[in-house]
Formats: C-alpha cells, structure tokens, sequence
C-alpha cells in the first residue's frame, strides 16, 4: 500500500492505495467522485476522461500512483456554485445527451479540445478530436453542436476550461 | 490486473538500480500500452519503473537539421512542435494520427518504439528517416532496432532516451487506420534526402515494419504518384487477418505511398 496525495478540484486529498488501484477506481471509490464513469475499462471509450496537469487523459488507463501529486480536474469541478461550465450549458441546451453515461467524459474531451483551439473549432476538427470518446445513444450531431456553441461562446475566454 | 510495486525514477542512473532490484520489474513510461496489457493480465511485472519524471527524456531540439527528440516526449508534444513542423511536418502530421488526444496526451515515442507494435505509427517515420535510437548505453541505427513483432534490439534493461534523425528534404506520411482501432491497417511514410529515397511500412508487414524495395525504386525514379503507377508489391510476406488479406495490403501499400508522396511534395 502507498500513501499518495494529490489536488483534486482544487482541494488537497490523499489516500492509500495499492499500486495496482486505478486512478479512476481512487476518484470513485476512495473520493465518492462517481461522476467520472467506467464505459470500456479497455481504454477506448473516454467515459473516464478526466484532466490531469491540464490535460485530458483516461483515468482508466493511468494508476492512481501515477498522479501522485498532480492536479485533477473532474467533472464534478467544472461548475461554479449553481453556475454551469459554458460546456455544461451547452450541453443542456443543444441536448448534447440522452443517457448521460458518456456525458461526463465528452465534457471534459471537450473542454480540453477547446483550450487547445483558441483558435476555434470547425465541425470537422471536433468530429476528429472525439475519436477517443465514444457515445452509443445520440449519433454525435448534437454533441458536436453543443461543443461547437460552447467554443463560440467561450471566445477569447477559451483558457478558463484549463 | 495482478498487484505491483510502483517506484518513480528521478534519474537514469536511478531507473536502471531499481529495474536491476526487482524481481521482474518493467520501465513505466506513458502506460498507454502497458496499463491496459496488466489490466488483461496479458503483462504481469512485479514493479514498474516510471521515467515519466526524468528530466533527460524529454523535449525536442534542434541543432541545424539534426532533430532529437527526447524518449519521454509525448505524442501531443510532438504534434505540437512547431520547431518540428518547420523540420518535418510529416512526423508531427504521424503523432496527430495516433490513437485520440487522451491518449496522445499520455503515450510516449519511446514507450511506442521499445514495443514495436506491427501496427504502430513512429517505427515507419524512425525507419523511413534512417533515425538513430539512442540509449543509456549505445546508439543503435533504426535498421538494426526492430527485429520482430513487438522485439527490438533492447536489452531487458536497456532505456531509450532519445531519438535522433537529420531532417529529410521531403517526406509525408499515410495512413489507412482499421477504423475500429485506429491502429495503422496499412500505413507508409516515404522521406527523401534529395538523392535516394526511402519508403517504410507499417501495419500491413508480417514480420512488423519494414522498407518497401519497390516502392522505393519506383520512387527513385519519378518521385510523384503517378511514379507508382503499376508498381506490385509482393503479398508473400504481409499480413494477413479478420481486417485484410496480404493481397489487400499489397495494393493499401501503393495506395498509401501515393498519398505520402502527394503530401512530401506539399
Ligand atoms: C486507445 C488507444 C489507441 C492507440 N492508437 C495508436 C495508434 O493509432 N498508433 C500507435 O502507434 N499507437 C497507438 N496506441 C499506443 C500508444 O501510442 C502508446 O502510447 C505507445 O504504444 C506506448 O507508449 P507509452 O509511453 O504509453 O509506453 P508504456 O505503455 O508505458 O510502455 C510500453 C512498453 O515500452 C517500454 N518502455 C517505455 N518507455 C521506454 C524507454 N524509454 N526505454 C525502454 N523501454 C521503454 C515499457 O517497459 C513497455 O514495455 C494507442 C493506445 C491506445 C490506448
Ligand atoms: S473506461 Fe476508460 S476509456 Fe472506456
Ligand atoms: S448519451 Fe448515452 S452514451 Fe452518450
């Protein structure tokens, strides 16, 4: 067993864990962060999508030890109080979902790809970037819609999601 | 996935004496790769060793057209170098193919070539670009480096820490992913110095990658796509599975030299 600590949403945490203990099991089960989901486990879905050092990664895929002093960001630290991430909202309002089981890691997919397109997204360059999330009830139209929107208007302010 | 113990290397000097401590102990770079493999059992080391925090491995120079890229460098970094883009857009365009951004965000060039998947994007572009794989202890020439499926010239202890190659006058890079994996079904990557040209393929290769003789003597010739008008690649030693079979391959192989041609010629 290792003691580990880390910042999760802004908020120091620590735990002990076996090394094998996946990050994303260390979330749910020792932090009662359930908001980020297990869809594959085979590291092809992005249920599990979190942000890690300001990047998104699969927390399915990475040990709990691994982020040993990192900063995670979750799903459940996009919001601010009652206030919505502009990703959220858009979300809602372009029903970006229907069974919710993927939302949480196309969220966070989303918000990392807008960071990284200050720029701008085009519906091409999302539908690419979302090979790694996988959704088996919209057909992605409104996902990209709502992500498209959120990119919009976010404008210049697109750094926050980070 | 079997328990294991986890250290974290600050050095190389520090990496190789606690793989040498361990009972059967694997370096940790990315996970993308061996994460999931101990999650199916399919890999079961004691301890892992994770260099993901030595300073050494990572970053990406550039002396003149000499590139190094450092074996801790993810594929987003990559991606995103606009030294290398200037240098070698075809490698940045091969690291934005691989698997998604979550895990372009976590997998490394090293960790890619120590496992030498047939499938995998970088061996292509390190054999195509005639790269040299540095190590803690010796250089190794691109050409010597892959031997096999998933076997490389590495000893069990040995650590990639960079990878060097001249930048080519020209060079692109195709790839035709197997659209469930996104793994290369086929993928070539064609580098010219000006002078000789050389064309690796991926994912269609029985034995892994390998420099495609045909292709690169079409290419010797006309250095364009129609230059590979007609050109026939033997089926004999490519792979055939539930995805493709070796016929198809052989004519994926020509299909996407031409596309790296087209893309080498801007
Ligand atoms: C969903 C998904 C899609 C993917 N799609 C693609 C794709 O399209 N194309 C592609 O090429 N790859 C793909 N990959 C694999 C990905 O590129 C991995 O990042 C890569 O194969 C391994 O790199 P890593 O840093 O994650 O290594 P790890 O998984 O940490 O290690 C892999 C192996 O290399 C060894 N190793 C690591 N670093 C070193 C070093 N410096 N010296 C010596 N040995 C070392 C480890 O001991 C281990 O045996 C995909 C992976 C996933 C999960
Ligand atoms: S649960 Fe992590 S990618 Fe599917
Ligand atoms: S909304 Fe159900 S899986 Fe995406």
């Amino acid at each position: 067993m290792t003691e580990i600590s880390m910042s999760v949403n802004g908020k120091e945490v620590s735990g002990t864990v076996e090394g094998r203990t996946l990050l994303v099991h260390f979330l749910r089960e020792a932090l009662g962060l359930t908001g980020t989901h297990v869809g594959c486990d085979t590291s092809q879905c992005g249920a599990c999508t979190i942000h890690m050092d300001g990047r998104s990664v699969k927390s399915c895929s990475i040990l709990a030890v691994q982020a040993d002093g990192a900063r995670i960001l979750t799903i459940e630290g996009l919001a601010e109080g009652d206030a919505l991430h502009p990703v959220q909202a858009a979300f809602k309002e372009h029903h970006g979902l229907q069974c919710g089981f993927c939302t949480p890691g196309m969220i966070m997919a989303a918000t990392d790809m807008i960071r990284r397109h200050p720029e701008g997204l085009t519906e091409a360059t999302v539908r690419e970037e979302l090979e790694g999330n996988i959704c088996r009830c919209t057909g992605y139209h409104n996902i990209v819609k709502a992500i498209l929107a959120a990119s919009e208007a976010m404008g210049a302010g697109a750094a926050r999601a980070a | 996935m079997y328990d294991v113990n986890y250290h974290r290397a600050g050095s190389l000097q520090e990496a190789l004496k606690l793989l040498k401590d361990a009972d059967d102990g694997k370096f940790l770079a990315g996970g993308q790769t061996l994460i999931p493999a101990m999650k199916t059992r399919l890999a079961a080391p004691s301890d892992l060793i994770d260099l993901s925090h030595i300073a050494e491995l990572k970053g990406i120079s550039a002396a003149g057209r000499t590139v190094t890229i450092g074996a801790g460098t993810t594929h987003a970094e990559v991606a995103a170098s606009a030294d290398l883009r200037a240098l070698c857009p075809a490698l940045t365009h091969l690291a934005n193919l691989i698997g998604d951004p979550h895990v372009r965000h976590m997998g490394t060039i090293g960790g890619s070539l120590a496992n030498n998947d047939p499938a995998a994007d970088y061996p292509a572009a390190i054999l195509a670009l005639a790269a040299t794989v540095v190590t803690d202890r010796r250089e190794i020439a691109a050409e010597d480096f892959f031997t096999g499926l998933f076997e490389t010239a590495l000893e069990e202890d040995e650590i990639i820490t960079a990878v060097r190659f001249e930048a080519p006058a020209k060079a692109g890079y195709a790839k035709f992913p197997n659209p469930a994996s996104r793994y290369a079904m086929t993928a070539v990557f064609v580098a010219s110095d000006g002078n000789a040209v050389r064309a690796a393929v991926t994912g269609a290769g029985d034995d892994g990658v390998f420099r495609c003789a045909e292709v690169e003597a079409a290419l010797d010739t006309d250095f364009s796509p129609s230059g590979l008008d007609g050109v026939r690649v033997p089926a004999d030693a490519l792979m055939t599975d539930i995805h493709a079979s070796a016929d198809y391959r052989a004519s994926l192989v020509v299909a996407m030299a031409k596309c790296a041609v087209t893309m080498a010629n801007g």
